[in-house]
């Protein structure tokens, strides 16, 4: 990497709810190899050891939703020479991006006795919104073995080994019996990103699309083969709002069925 | 010979091929579907089920019959056991300056498929063809298919989305298996029809204790398959198929089939016949281990063509027309053959239902017989 001997590790939270930096900790057996191969030089959650930048890697998790996180991303940025974003926060806007499709001041104004205090953007974005990033790892939280694979790609400086194909791969190579033909939950797994190894498939539950959506994403048509199933609008609406509902194509579709929905 | 085998009599055959070192994988009832796995008795068959399948839709119900191979195409074929979904191929290590490699060892017992549909037949001889091709054979694949021990079940039954009698691969086995068996069901009888297709398949036989079929329990199973054949929930005109496919490139349909398609590469993974795979390299974190496995890969995603510069099919009506004119016209040239065997799973697990025998019907210019 960048600099001289061991590569120094940054890792930052924006909003978020540190369900994807746990992921590093939750590296139980690879830990030890890990903190040999980086220096964790900032990592609060981890270590009251905070070590100044510049930095090797940086980490982000969280979306950017507050004036004053718009600007720190920026300092983030400047003090890293590689960032990768993570997380559905990070890369979509996460689940706090519902907001985006409804007026912040009246949630504000609902949650918090003094809302005049409340300095907070109109949407929640993502990382890329802001500042160039240099890898995106997707999901709701992260999966560690991608985590750790991308660490390890930007260590050797290859390409990390993750697919943007659909869940359903994940799904068929692992054995699972497609519940969405076999009896018939919704599931968004011919349209999101694998990565979890078909987690929810594999418990009979249809995929949320925690990864956001895959390359080439045809959801109209998976929507409308369902609406001839019988699922309303409003239905279909709420599947694609969840925790990727800002990403472009989920976005998209969700509106599709509001606009019907008046 | 034709033997008769009493259904009650059926765990003979699960002692014969246990006497003989064979780990039994058949038919067997998991997640409201009829799936192949390890068994042990007559017990673990889906005595009682039957499968409804169309497109898009399998559902598993209940019947009265006492039949233990009433299903069709389960949702996933024989191929995964052959040809495993992730194999690690190799690992190597980095020490003092030197690369060292450490082949894996896939060592296996030898198997025994039972209740092989002669549509699966048909497929597993197509990827013989493909992966025990002359000096490009695949040293995984062969050491299974050689310990492996087949067990044909002829279909009495055809499933709502099958067409073998269209491909000529079914619902009769054609050759390459080592017993046959065909399940015959009346109100007061209920047997099997038991035939051999190799030595290895006829030492199986004597222990059954079997009696010789007559002429007339031979006739009421010929008659039990054209029942079969009569009844496809599916058909396809294969005559002159490739050629016209391949003059049909610029067909306006595949646009059409397009935005329905969802590139989702469900159809590629449950058919018996799609052999594509990926590798994909790994290293550990201080870059001394490196270990490469092989996993299966579909035409449907973009990575699949992806070479210097970006996808050469980055539209979803490319690579659905990729998959369905190999499957129908190229692999012709290719091996010989169509690598469509008729199973109609790609039909049946397609989340929005489509169906190739209808595309191939459309782009004939006939009518649609399903809609
Ligand atoms: S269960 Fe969902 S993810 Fe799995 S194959 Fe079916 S549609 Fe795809
Ligand atoms: S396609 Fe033919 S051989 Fe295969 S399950 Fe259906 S009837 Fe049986
Ligand atoms: S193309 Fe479809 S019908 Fe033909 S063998 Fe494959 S899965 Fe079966
Ligand atoms: S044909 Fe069906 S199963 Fe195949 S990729 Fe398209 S939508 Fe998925």
């Amino acid at each position: 990497m960048a600099g001289k001997g061991i590569p120094k590790l940054a890792v930052w939270k924006f909003a978020s709810c540190d369900g994807c930096q746990l992921s590093l900790l939750n590296c139980e057996e690879e830990l030890l190899a890990l903190s040999s191969a980086v220096h964790m030089a900032y990592f609060p959650e981890a270590s009251r050891a905070m070590i100044k930048g510049p930095y090797d890697i940086s980490l982000v998790e969280g979306s950017i939703t507050t004036p004053h996180d718009a600007e720190r991303i920026h300092q983030i940025r400047r003090s890293s020479a590689a960032l990768i974003s993570i997380g559905a926060c990070a890369t979509a806007g996460g689940i706090q991006a519902l907001r985006n499709f409804a007026d912040v001041r009246e949630f504000t104004s609902l949650v918090y006795a003094s809302p005049q205090f409340i300095e907070t953007l109109g949407k929640s974005t993502p990382i890329s919104d802001h500042v160039s990033v240099d890898f995106e790892l997707r999901g709701c939280p992260i999966s560690k073995n991608q985590l750790l694979e991308v660490l390890t790609a930007f260590l050797h400086r290859r390409k990390p080994a993750i697919p943007s194909y659909s869940v359903c791969i994940e799904c068929k190579r692992k054995g699972v019996v497609c519940g969405l033909v076999a009896h018939g939950p919704p599931c968004l797994g011919p349209v999101t990103q694998a990565g979890c190894g078909a987690l929810c498939p594999t418990y009979a539950r249809g995929c949320y699309g925690c990864f956001g959506p895959k390359e080439t994403p045809n959801t109209g048509s998976l929507t409308a083969t369902w609406k001839e199933s019988g699922m309303d609008d409003a239905e279909l609406l709420r599947l694609f709002r969840s925790f990727t509902a800002t990403a472009e194509p989920f976005r998209k579709e969700s509106e599709s069925h509001e606009i019907q929905n008046n | 010979m034709t033997y008769r085998l009493e259904a009650n009599a059926l765990d003979r055959l699960f002692k014969a091929l246990g006497t003989k070192g064979y780990v039994i994988f058949g038919p067997t009832v998991r997640d409201s579907a009829v799936v192949y796995d390890r068994i042990e008795s007559p017990n673990d068959l889906p005595a009682g089920w039957a499968d409804q399948q169309t497109n898009g839709s399998y559902r598993l119900v209940k019947t009265d019959s006492p039949a233990y191979f009433d299903f069709t195409a389960p949702p996933q074929s024989w191929k995964r056991l052959l040809f495993p979904p992730s194999l690690h191929l190799f690992r190597s290590h980095r020490r003092n300056g030197t690369l060292e490699i450490l082949e894996e060892e896939h060592e296996t017992e030898p198997m025994a498929f039972l209740g092989v549909r002669p549509c699966d037949l048909r497929a597993l001889a197509i990827l013989d063809s493909v992966y025990l091709n002359g000096g490009a054979s695949d040293s995984t694949y062969r050491q299974r298919r050689e310990k492996t021990l087949i067990i044909a079940v002829n279909c009495t039954r055809a499933g709502g989305t099958c067409f073998c009698a269209s491909m000529g691969t079914g619902p009769e086995a054609g050759a390459g298996f080592d017993l046959c068996l065909t399940e015959l069901v009346s109100e007061h009888d209920h047997y099997f029809l038991v035939e051999s297709g190799s030595a290895k398949g006829e030492s199986c036989v004597s222990p059954l204790q079997a009696r010789e079929a007559t002429p007339q329990e031979q006739t009421s199973g010929r008659e039990a398959i054209r029942t079969a054949a009569a009844a496809m929930g599916r058909s396809l005109q294969t005559q002159g198929l490739p050629e016209l496919l391949a003059a049909n490139l610029s067909h306006p349909r595949w646009d059409q089939i397009a935005r329905r398609c969802l590139a989702c590469a469900n159809c590629t993974m449950v058919c018996p016949t799609c052999f594509c795979s990926t590798v994909e390299d790994s290293t550990d974190l201080s870059g001394a281990i490196a270990s490469r496995t092989r996993l299966w890969d579909s035409c449907f995603t973009a990575e699949f063509s992806y070479i210097h510069g970006g996808s050469l099919r980055p539209t979803i009506k490319s690579r659905y027309r990729q998959w369905m004119t190999h499957k129908l016209s190229s692999w012709v040239a290719q091996f010989g053959s169509f690598g469509c065997v008729g199973c109609g799973r790609c039909i049946t697990w397609c989340p929005v239902g489509i169906d190739l025998t209808e595309e191939a019907r459309i782009l004939r210019g006939q009518a649609a017989e399903h809609v």
